[in-house]
């Protein structure tokens, strides 16, 4: 079917016709400031902070590719629980700020981090007029989190996480013998 | 003194016309384009589905700056707009939309809106040649060479009905014309429409203002109120060939039931449906292709159709 | 067809040169590509591409970025074809490991390359016919590729910039359903798909603008190093999936079909662009169901903290949807390539065009330079 030598005229006709059905079909538009996208839970809009589970690593701020991480902490000395007890130090974060107008949304930060502290939401509405704005501090990362949906279901052919089977393990483990593969 | 008066009313009606309906046709424009294209056109202005959108654009163009490049020939390139509008404004005070119902009913209607809507070109040629800009040059010039494809057709195919209505008045034309003229007058028809689309530079006869090569023709420089008074000529000129087309060809007024001035605008309605309809299905003529177009086609289907009409007045 | 004689402003008139510029900021470059025309009135008397305008040091950005930062910045070089970009990368430093990509891994990495593929022919299908003055394929062609678009979303949870290749595998595993939504894709786009072609292929004014026009011939492709659908329109019969299968493709040689043309016009170029998209619908639907009935395991392996490749080079090339892309990958065994050169397809396909313009009229230029299908940031780099 190459197309070339076709019946005269046929070709315009069957166009004119074409846009004509068009009309009378219903457009697909998406009445977008009206109406909200539905995004799936994957969609990486903007990065939220989990403040707690933070360690100030700097673990993603170094994968970082081009470096949009901003992290400062201090150590804090937490005096020994009782008398004679050992004295220890904590990293406390200071400043944890995404400079957003750098960010690649690449995702790396979040598959760097070792604590979870770190998560895509797809929330996407975060325009600024000034490109100062776009650094989000950790205050407004940490606001991202109520954004944060969960994953999605997996595959049923997919396998089970190194994480899960672990603690399944230990489940079946604790378990007598004959209960298994039951969900914990 | 009276006289003075109903001819400055009839004047002032046609300028409203004039000022409206090619509004009309551009919201006609964006909305029947979008839906074919699956879309909704404009949705906001005006509230009810964008109804006020080409007003919101006029308010748009009047605040713009307007610019005028360093090398350009300043007054040429200011007067450019008023030499493309005005030449359709004219035209459009001649022709009559229902009996009676005209600006002023002259004898020679064909000859008189013909010879005025050719000078819409001079506009173009001036508006390309001051800009002082290499892609504006190149679309006047293609504007013009464009113009030696549809004159003859489009002259000879009014031609033809003036032929057979034996007058160059309009209202004469209506009043002879009769049904079954459809079927005899078509070839001279499609021909005027067609060869009148290639002098409005609409698509598929564009090319001087063919965005993907040449940015936007001779237009390519203007800004503001000036750009939008060269729209407006196009979507005039739409207007015009629409009316033209449906007073010549199509009968008027005359229609089922009663005749009347809203069966002239029903037709140039559909008409104007059309000029979008094509737009929005077909590509792009190259310039030479139109010129092959015209020569082996229309002007030999045109020709034809003089001699037939020729044969039929005579022999009646 | 007999002898066409064309027509044209400026023919025959004796006049002083014009020189002028199409780009960089020109509608039909989409991009930032510069032309630099001399024209004799509307005729092409020389013209010269001029390219780097968004030349961004891909290469050398990689020299000092690990193996997983290197998929980001190489998926955009040609943000048409994000997916394939990264495939050619990982396969690289895969190939280097000695690594075994599980087998679920590769049937989706194959699927998701021909999802990207459809995406990128589906662009090219709706904005040429834009060059040449038709305004509606457009939207149809974005109409499917949202389709598309939207399960690679899902999957991916990037729409251009998918970032979805690791070293060993893919990201994540599919969200439960996906196979379905994509098959439902497919069938929708099936059905959608002949509006947008028979509004453009078979219409007398696309053909006359189309056939004829810009015609390349075998020597100049091998002389020039075109690849993909350009050099298959010309008779070219190459196509990396069949001749050096990589991925899951050396099992889906029955479905594969290598397109070609002989005419090598812009309607040649145009239709086996078309044509592939039917052959890549095929692919997707073969790879679907290969991959509902894998057994159950994963879909990437678990590499090591620092991930360094072992000293020594490879060159990994892939059939990407615009044509060959390479990558010369040399370790030094550290954390970072020593070197990695890209080999990318639309470079060498634009530099052809020095030899196809002259003689054209600046009306066929935009139909010849939108039928080469590149994207400048692939020229670029």
């Amino acid at each position: 079917m190459t197309g070339r030598d076709g019946k005269k005229g046929v070709g315009l006709l069957k166009g004119l016709s074409i846009t004509l059905t068009s009309m009378t079909r219903r457009s697909i538009t998406e009445q977008y400031p009206d109406v909200q996208p539905e995004l799936p839970p994957r969609s990486r809009g903007v990065i939220a902070l989990l403040e707690e589970n933070c360690t100030s690593c700097m673990l993603c701020a170094r994968e970082c590719p081009d470096w949009c991480i901003y992290i400062d902490s201090h150590k804090e000395v937490i005096p020994a629980p009782e008398e004679g007890g050992r004295e220890r130090t904590r990293n406390v974060l200071d400043r944890f700020a995404i400079d957003f107008s750098l960010c690649m949304y690449c995702g790396i930060c979040i598959e760097a981090c070792p604590f979870d502290a770190l998560f895509w939401s797809p929330e996407f509405e975060y325009a600024e007029f000034d490109i100062r704005n776009m650094t989000h501090e950790k205050e407004r990362l940490g606001q991202w989190m109520q954004t944060v949906p969960p994953p999605p279901a997996l595959d049923p052919s997919a396998a089970e996480s190194k994480e899960v089977l672990g603690v399944r393990k230990k489940a079946a483990a604790k378990a007598p013998p004959t209960e298994q593969g039951d969900e914990s | 003194m009276s006289e003075v008066l109903e001819a400055a009313l009839r004047l002032i009606v046609v300028f409203a016309a004039f000022l409206t309906l090619p509004l009309l046709v551009g919201q006609l424009e964006h909305k029947v384009m979008a839906h074919m294209q699956s879309r909704m056109g404009p949705m906001y202005a005006g509230g009810f589905h964008g109804w006020a959108q080409l007003v919101a654009d006029g308010v748009k163009f009047a605040q713009k700056e307007e610019v005028v490049p360093a090398a350009a020939d300043r007054t040429v390139f200011r007067l450019a707009p008023a030499l493309a509008l005005i030449p359709y404004f004219v035209a459009m005070v001649a022709i009559p939309i229902g009996p009676g119902l005209v600006g002023r009913d002259i004898d020679a209607g064909i000859f008189f809106v013909l010879a005025v809507m050719g000078v819409g070109v001079i506009g173009t040629l001036m508006a390309g040649w001051a800009s002082a800009n290499k892609y504006s040059l190149l679309g006047a010039v293609r504007q013009v060479s464009q113009l030696m494809a549809y004159e003859l057709p489009f002259v000879l195919a009014a031609a033809s009905v003036a032929m057979a209505a034996g007058s160059l008045g309009f209202t004469d034309i209506v009043d002879a014309w009769e049904p079954w003229w459809l079927i005899w007058q078509l070839p001279a028809a499609v021909v005027f429409f067609v060869a009148g689309l290639a002098e409005l530079n609409r698509p598929p006869f564009d090319m001087p203002v063919a965005d993907a090569e040449i940015i936007f023709g001779p237009y390519t420089e203007y800004t503001g109120l000036r750009f939008a008074l060269f729209l407006l000529a196009e979507y005039a000129g739409i207007v015009l060939l629409c009316f033209l087309t449906s007073v010549l060809f199509l009968g008027g007024w005359h229609g089922p039931f009663v005749d009347s001035w809203v069966w002239t605008f029903a037709k140039a309605g559909v008409l104007a449906f059309v000029v979008v309809w094509l737009r929005v299905s077909y590509p792009r003529m190259r310039a030479d292709q139109l010129q092959k177009l015209a020569w082996q086609i229309l002007i030999p289907v045109a020709l034809a159709q003089l001699l037939l009409t020729g044969v039929v007045t005579v022999a009646w | 067809m007999t002898e066409e004689r064309v027509v044209s402003t400026g023919d025959g008139v004796v006049a002083t040169d014009m020189v002028l510029n199409i780009g960089p900021q020109h509608p039909a470059t989409h991009g930032v590509l510069r032309l630099r025309l001399v024209l004799d009135g509307e005729r092409i008397v020389s013209a010269e591409p001029v390219i780097g305008y968004m030349h961004r040091g891909a290469e050398k950005l990689f020299e000092v970025r690990d193996y997983r930062q290197i998929i980001m910045l190489a998926n955009r070089h040609d943000w048409l074809s994000a997916f394939s970009n990264e495939l050619g990368v990982v396969l690289a430093v895969e190939r280097m490991l000695g690594m075994e990509v599980p087998e679920r891994a590769v049937w989706a990495r194959t699927l998701l390359a021909e999802l990207n593929r459809l995406l990128n022919h589906l662009m090219f299908l709706g904005s040429y016919p834009l060059e040449v003055g038709a305004i509606t394929p457009v939207f149809y062609a974005f109409r499917e590729r949202e389709a598309i678009q939207e399960v690679m979303e899902e999957i991916s949870g990037g729409r251009m910039h998918f970032m979805f290749n690791r070293v060993g595998g893919l990201k994540e595993d599919l969200p439960n359903g996906w196979t379905n939504r994509v098959r439902t894709a497919m069938a929708g786009v099936r059905d959608r798909l002949p509006q947008l072609e028979n509004l453009v292929f078979g219409n007398e004014i696309f053909a006359a603008r189309t056939q004829g026009v810009g015609v390349l011939s075998k020597e100049q492709v091998l002389q020039y190093g075109l690849s993909g659908p350009i050099a298959r329109a010309s008779g070219i019969d190459m196509d990396l999936r069949r001749d050096e299968p990589y991925l899951a493709y050396g099992e889906l040689q029955d479905v594969l079909r290598v397109v070609t043309r002989t005419e090598g016009d812009c309607y040649a170029r145009f239709e086996v662009l078309r044509e592939q998209v039917h052959v890549s619908m095929d692919l997707v639907d073969a790879c679907l169901e290969r991959l509902e009935q894998l057994p159950q395991g994963p879909i990437n392996q678990r590499l090591p903290k620092v991930l360094k490749a072992p000293e020594g080079y490879t060159y990994a090339w892939t059939e990407n949807p615009l044509g060959l892309n390479g990558y010369f990958l040399v370790s030094h065994g550290e954390k970072t390539p020593h070197r990695l050169k890209l080999r990318s397809a639309s470079f060498n396909n634009v530099q052809v065009l020095g030899e196809m313009l002259p003689g054209q009229l600046v009306a066929d230029m935009v139909s010849i330079l939108g039928s080469m299908f590149f994207v400048v940031g692939d020229v670029d780099k």
